[in-house]
């Protein structure tokens, strides 16, 4: 095998391995932390504060039966959930973790796959997870499911502009399309949540509606839906949607960590006296203590906001946030043309 | 040689799934091979060296077209019993001749073409994304705006279509 296959393997490895770690640590944290919240306890039965809960959830999903509705278009059926993973799993490719460094004789960047149009390759792969919504409504032949996934996609594609627009204008001052030249600007100058409050904002109200969290998460509300596009499912295949959320979460958070919160570099901390090795795992744990903390953000806004009502939902993404992304790109156009970004 | 792998993939693969697209009963099924045949289309773009068109090809195409088309389809909910009786035996004749016909010009043009002109190779510089934003808003600046403008009508003429059926009736509701 050649170095450089290595060295990709290597890379995607680790991203793998932390992506399929969110899941389970998640899960503990969605049930303890607003048990804190709420003066109660929370699941602490299984393993030191039921640390263990997970493993016996998944235990469970392994375990339990299978089902295939009647009624339902089987192939499609069973394909939804495996698709569910696809966005998850191919959109940390352009993530960069790290500088060019040296590792055991080879230069290597420490991004899978450095391309020149990175973002575009993150936003297109990242726009195919509507598909396992919607096949997995339509394929389960159940009303409260083709509504919850009509939801779904209709609330991702109206979310989706805004939150391409304010990645464009989170790009214009870098002037690059390779998130590791955003991540380079920002370790020059300052941070663009502090240069882009705005454009930031907008892009955390849409990553909420992009990955169907509260407050905007219509597609399964279970009070009118019963559990949305996943009505039919159980067993792993529940299971494979509920990991692919977390994990579409997560490496959205990575994209905002990146544009906006300097990415793998920290202010005033200089990593480049380290040997490669060590730049790119200290790299990596910056990073994902930066995605830790808009995790926990996520969770802490779940339980404390209602759900919006739909047409309030469409009235948001079309006329409050696009015309505010859409100022932000007019602002950030016109400073970096007058010189001052 | 791991190019020529790739690319015999893929290949296969969007012939195979544009003829499912064209034979299958089920439209959703043939929504579906339709993205596959555009994602292999999109590898081969990036075979081709122009990694930009093949990532607009998989955002826009099957990221939001066929997204509607889905979502069309969805909603319309062809039953079972609905679906296509087959093709019609003229439609099936007429069909095959004119691929025959399409296809016998394809190959008379490439066999013409081969080897008649030497095509100066692309280089990355040449499709790169910055190459390409200028010739975009300098050289084509005006069929850019023009196309811009189509969009914009189109918009407004589909929105106005869309609310002529129920105008009056939920005037009060913010929609």
């Amino acid at each position: 095998m050649s170095a450089e296959l290595v060295a990709a393997l290597a890379k995607t490895g680790l991203w793998v391995f932390a992506l399929l770690q969110v899941a389970p640590v998640m899960l503990w944290l969605e049930r303890r932390a607003p048990a804190f919240m709420q003066d109660r306890l929370g699941p602490n039965r299984v393993g030191p504060l039921g640390l263990l809960q997970g493993i016996a959830d998944a235990v469970k999903f392994i375990f339990k039966e299978d089902t295939i509705p009647s009624g339902a278009d089987r192939g499609l059926f069973l394909l939804a959930p495996a698709l569910a993973l696809v966005p998850a799993l191919t959109t940390f490719l352009v993530l960069p973790f790290g500088p060019t460094v040296e590792i055991a004789g080879h230069t290597t960047a420490l991004v899978v796959v450095d391309s020149d149009v990175g973002i575009l390759v993150f936003l297109s792969l990242a726009s195919l997870g509507v598909y396992s919504l919607v096949l997995a409504g339509w394929s389960s032949n159940n009303k409260w499911s083709l509504i919850g996934s009509i939801r779904a996609s209709a609330q991702m594609i109206s979310y989706e502009l805004a939150l391409t627009t304010t990645v464009v204008c989170a790009l214009i001052p870098a002037g690059a399309m390779n998130l590791g030249a955003v991540v380079d600007y920002q370790r020059e100058g300052l941070w663009q949540v502090v240069t882009q409050p705005l454009g930031f904002l907008v892009f955390l109200v849409a990553a909420f509606a992009e990955t169907n969290r509260l407050p905007f998460d219509l597609p399964e509300a279970e009070s009118e839906l019963v559990a949305g596009y996943h009505t039919e499912y159980g067993s792993m295949r529940f299971a494979m949607f509920f990991m692919g959320e977390y994990m579409s979460m997560t490496t959205l958070a990575a994209l905002g960590v990146t544009l906006y919160f300097g990415g793998w570099s920290l202010p005033f901390v200089d990593f480049s006296g380290f040997s490669g090795l060590v730049q790119a795992l200290l790299g990596f744990g910056v990073i994902m203590l930066k995605v830790g903390l808009w995790l926990f953000f996520f969770i802490w806004v779940r339980w404390t906001f209602p759900r919006f009502r739909y047409d309030q939902l469409m009235h948001l993404g079309w006329k409050v946030l696009l015309p505010l992304a859409l100022v932000q790109f007019v602002t950030t156009a016109a400073l970096v043309v007058g010189g001052v970004l | 040689m791991t190019e020529v792998a790739v690319f015999a993939v893929f290949a296969a693969a969007a012939l195979a799934s544009a003829v499912v697209v064209v034979a299958h009963r089920n439209p959703v099924y043939s929504t579906m091979s339709l993205v596959v045949t555009l994602l292999s289309t999109a590898v081969l773009f990036v075979l081709l060296g122009s990694p930009f068109l093949a990532v607009l090809q998989v955002l826009l195409y099957t990221g939001a077209i066929l997204v509607l088309f889905l979502f069309v389809i969805m909603l319309l909910n062809v039953g079972r019993e609905r679906r296509l009786p087959g093709p019609v035996p003229l439609q099936t004749w007429a069909a095959a001749v004119g691929t025959l016909v399409l296809f016998g010009a394809v190959a008379r043009l490439l066999w013409e073409a081969h080897g008649a002109v030497e095509l100066a190779a692309l280089t990355p510089d040449f499709v790169s994304t910055g190459k390409l934003a200028e010739a975009l808003f300098s050289s084509y600046l005006l069929p850019f705006e023009i196309i811009a403008l189509l969009l914009l009508v189109a918009v407004v003429a589909a929105s106005w279509v869309a609310r002529r059926g129920d105008r009056g009736e939920d005037e009060g509701v913010s929609s």
